[in-house]
């Protein structure tokens, strides 16, 4: 990502804020959103972006947080339902062009993949590695 | 004919009830487990207990043979995940939502949710427009509200009464659809005139329903 976006990052919880701390870091212009304000301790002192308080679900907050001018918007709240809605909100409606949704639940995450919503499923990602690691065997220098 | 139902509490029981008297075979999908404890007790149907928005769960329910699906869980984004689950996943051709959020009706139906419902959005027509007007005996949203059909009594004494259809000057977007007099159903044309103890339909958008009102009954709105 070499120029500036502007994204926006639904859930400040583990990923969220990762992901916030992160962005903003690199330069791009970040809100993120939480419904409990003090989801937002977090952030790290560097995070330049802005907060908003209040339930993504809802459009006005979609709204709030200025998401039809985002170049992209990051779902990473706790719960699946809430990042599946938002991602499809903010493309359907808000015109965002690249949504991303962290879908838990493996079944739930194949079916939205096949439906056209980029999902991220840290479960299988996580389930993956350690097949990985465990058919490639210990590793020789412990 | 099966009927998934999503969600718990009263209105679930007695939707069920009301789908077991008409012969569909409802089942219920709900969180809580005393709930659901509860409705097996209290009803002849199938009561799963967990989260309505697996798939795998969807599936045990008989989903792919379903007629309808009804999601009426307090939570929008549940009823949203349930219903394009339902309808993507296992080819039901009815989905049914309750949405909490007004604005999330419009967008359900964008999403591909066959029919959402607010009751807070119903509520609020009905106060706003019903409030106040025992003249208005019957009001009935078509097409998610954007049409309104009502029917007025009309009484002595309002500005209609006497008048043709021609001299009325209804707002745009607004016709009576009907004049009931006695036992007889008439669709008024121009030079017909209206009477103390016609019922009328009056047929319009939300816009006009309140200058429509006012021009009929001379109330203000």
């Amino acid at each position: 990502m070499s120029k500036t976006l502007f994204i926006v990052v639904v859930g400040c919880g583990r990923l969220g804020s990762l992901l916030a701390n992160g962005l903003s870091g690199q330069g791009h212009s970040v809100v993120v959103i939480d419904q409990r304000e003090e989801a937002f301790a977090e952030l790290s002192t560097e995070f330049s972006g802005f907060k908003v308080v209040g339930d993504a679900v809802e459009s006005e907050t979609l709204r709030k947080a200025r998401t039809a001018d985002a170049d992209c918007l990051i779902a990473a709240a706790e719960e699946d339902n809430v990042n599946l809605m938002v991602a499809q909100v903010a493309k359907e409606v808000f015109g965002v062009k690249r949504v991303i949704a962290r879908v838990a639940e493996p079944a739930r995450e194949l079916a939205y993949r096949q439906f056209d919503i980029e999902t991220v499923s840290p479960t299988s990602l996580a389930g993956e590695r350690v097949l990985t690691a465990l058919t490639r065997g210990p590793r020789e220098d412990r | 004919m099966k009927v998934v139902i999503v969600g718990g509490g009263k209105a679930v029981y007695f939707l069920a009830k009301v789908f077991l008297s008409k012969g569909y075979q409802p089942v219920i999908i709900d969180q809580d487990g005393e709930e659901c404890l509860r409705l097996s007790h209290q009803l002849k149907a199938m009561v799963l207990h967990g989260d309505g928005s697996r798939p795998a769960l969807l599936e045990e329910a008989g989903a792919r043979e379903a007629l309808a699906v009804l999601a009426v869980t307090p939570r929008d984004q549940d009823n949203l995940v349930v219903c394009q689950l339902a309808a993507r996943m296992f080819g039901v051709p009815r989905t049914l939502a309750l949405v909490n959020d007004p604005e999330n009706q419009e967008v359900f139906h964008r999403l591909g949710v066959s029919v959402a419902f607010s009751t807070t959005h119903i509520m609020a027509t009905l106060i706003e427009q019903q409030a106040g007007l025992e003249e208005v005996v019957n009001l009935l949203p078509v097409a998610q509200g954007k049409v309104i059909v009502s029917e007025l009594l009309l009484r002595q004494g309002l500005p209609s009464v006497g008048r043709s259809m021609q001299e009325l000057d209804l707002p745009a977007g607004s016709l009576i659809g009907a004049v009931i007099r006695e036992e007889a159903v008439t669709v008024p044309r121009g030079p017909d005139r209206l009477r103390d103890g016609d019922r009328v339909l009056l047929i319009s958008t939300p816009e006009s329903y309140g200058p429509a009102l006012r021009c009929l009954m001379g109330k203000e709105i």
